[in-house]
């Protein structure tokens, strides 16, 4: 096995108390002694921040890199403004997902951040079309969410109480330069902010230092994410779905879709569009009755007996602001909301009904 | 006096019946747990059945039957509250077990073994 890489910030963790796990190659914090089901509560009533570090931070230079990143990616990457961030995929040619990721126009180049667990085979991907990424090693990247995050964050740096959902830009700090976007995984408002290594440490007790802001753990995360309605990579979509089965049909635009300007030129657009609109799986929000959360591989069945299932929990856990458990599931789209599906459990398949998603309201700055 | 499994459960002898919970550091080990499902009274159980389901906010896991008997109650309040197992693991019980072969916990660990157990 190869040592797991550590963050910037991995001192900090052990400082503040973190139980550190593998995940997708790295040592990070899956929680802190707050333990996950009050970092999460904490996150939707105040702040918290996390160490997202090990996500891949990306950059593409040149005129024509827009155009490049668009052969792979089927989002509107040629028409984002500068300063601004936009969520794409990278799907292949049989019209699954490579990976997802988040692209911000920064004028002089774009900004990419994509899954920890894929980031190799993306720059693999980029590289292998002729694309030049280079992969930014020396910056963490931290996230602060919350209600409280805009003061936590404007207290050091007032210009980002300016930003609004999907900006990216570069603010300073204490003369250091910060890479700010306000968004997020959680539905909280908030902020993702990259900054030089040998910053980091200081910058993460400077916001943690503000008040209500707490460190936050990838166990809360995740919870965090399914209650939002957010899919996951390697989970709530893969190689094996496409776009519209992951019901990610929504990341790409008129202008690359059949008829559109720029239609097509991206891997698996001939399987891939036709789809759109029409697929016959979707990604379904289910809300189990009873307390028993129903996780990830349940088989969810159309009767409460008999029959062959219908599709299969895809992300589920329990809500802690939901106060239940939830779950996103792959099932057929024709299934109409508020129905009832079982889902087996340990033998047993209990009712779940099918429920808009997100789980809980967003409080995104727009 | 109590005893504890290799399970992490504590056991203490009351009567003909033992009740059983687990442990604080089990209890830390799962994180905050979100659902408990108990057996039915009156069933028998053969001793390493699994008997409890408890769900964590990160995992499912079981608690077995640590002899062969027959479960005589359990306690209802923590399907409600699961979180009390978080908060005070030693109060927390399970179910109460009257054991096929007579109340004996000589076999299981006393407070020293366990400890060095779980180091």
């Amino acid at each position: 096995m190869t040592e797991l890489r550590r963050t910037p910030l991995y001192d900090l963790h052990i400082e503040l108390g973190a139980r550190m796990v593998p995940f997708a190659g790295w040592e990070m914090p899956v929680q802190y002694p707050m333990g996950v089901l009050g970092e999460h509560l904490h996150t939707r009533k105040a702040a918290g921040l996390f160490d997202v570090s090990h996500m891949g931070q990306v950059i593409l230079r040149g005129e024509d890199a827009a155009q490049a990143l668009e052969r792979l990616v089927p989002a509107d990457i040629v028409g984002l403004a500068r300063g601004r961030q936009r969520y794409g995929l990278f799907t292949n040619d049989e019209g699954g997902i490579l990976d997802d990721l988040m692209v911000a126009n920064k004028g002089d180049h774009l900004l990419l951040v994509v899954n920890a667990a894929c980031a190799e085979q993306d720059i693999a991907h980029m590289t292998a079309t002729g694309l030049a990424p280079e992969v930014v090693t020396d910056r963490a990247l931290l996230a602060l969410q919350g209600p409280g995050a805009e003061a936590a964050l404007a207290a050091l740096v007032p210009d980002a109480a300016n930003l609004r959902f999907m900006d990216a830009v570069d603010l300073t700090w204490e003369g250091d330069r910060l890479w700010v976007s306000r968004s997020g995984y959680t539905g909280e408002d908030g902020f993702e902010i990259s900054i030089h290594e040998s910053r980091a440490p200081d910058f993460a007790r400077a916001l943690l230092a503000q008040e209500g802001v707490a460190p936050i753990g990838l166990g809360a995360r995740d919870s965090l994410r399914l209650e939002a309605g957010l899919p996951l990579y390697g989970h709530d979509m893969d190689t094996g779905v496409t776009p519209a089965q992951a019901g990610l049909g929504w990341s790409i635009p008129k202008v690359r879709r059949a008829g559109g300007e720029r239609e097509g030129g991206f891997p698996g657009a001939g399987a891939i569009l036709p789809e759109l609109g029409k697929s016959s799986r979707a990604r379904r929000g289910l809300r189990p009755e009873g307390r028993a959360p129903i996780r990830e591989g349940t088989p969810v069945f159309a009767e409460a007996e008999g029959g062959e299932p219908v599709g299969r929990v895809t992300s589920g856990g329990f809500g802690p602001s939901v106060g239940a458990p939830v779950a996103m599931a792959s099932l057929p789209a024709e299934i109409p909301e508020g129905a009832t599906v079982y889902a087996e459990l340990r033998g047993k398949r209990l009712p779940a009904v099918i429920a808009p998603m997100p789980f809980v309201k967003p409080t995104y700055k727009r | 006096m109590l005893k504890y499994t290799s399970d992490h459960e504590w056991l203490r002898a009351e009567g003909d019946e033992i009740v059983v919970g687990i442990t604080p550091h089990a209890s830390e080990q799962l994180g905050d747990v979100v659902f408990i499902e108990l057996p039915e009274t009156g069933r028998e159980v053969a001793a390493g059945e699994e008997i409890v389901v408890i769900e964590s906010v990160k995992a499912a896991s079981d608690i077995v039957a640590p002899v062969a008997g027959t479960i005589t109650a359990v306690n209802e309040a923590l399907a409600d509250a699961p979180g009390d197992v978080n908060s005070d693991a030693m109060s927390a019980w399970f179910f109460r077990i009257k054991p096929a072969d007579g109340v004996s916990l000589d076999g299981f660990m006393d407070e020293s073994a366990y400890q060095e157990l779980i180091g």
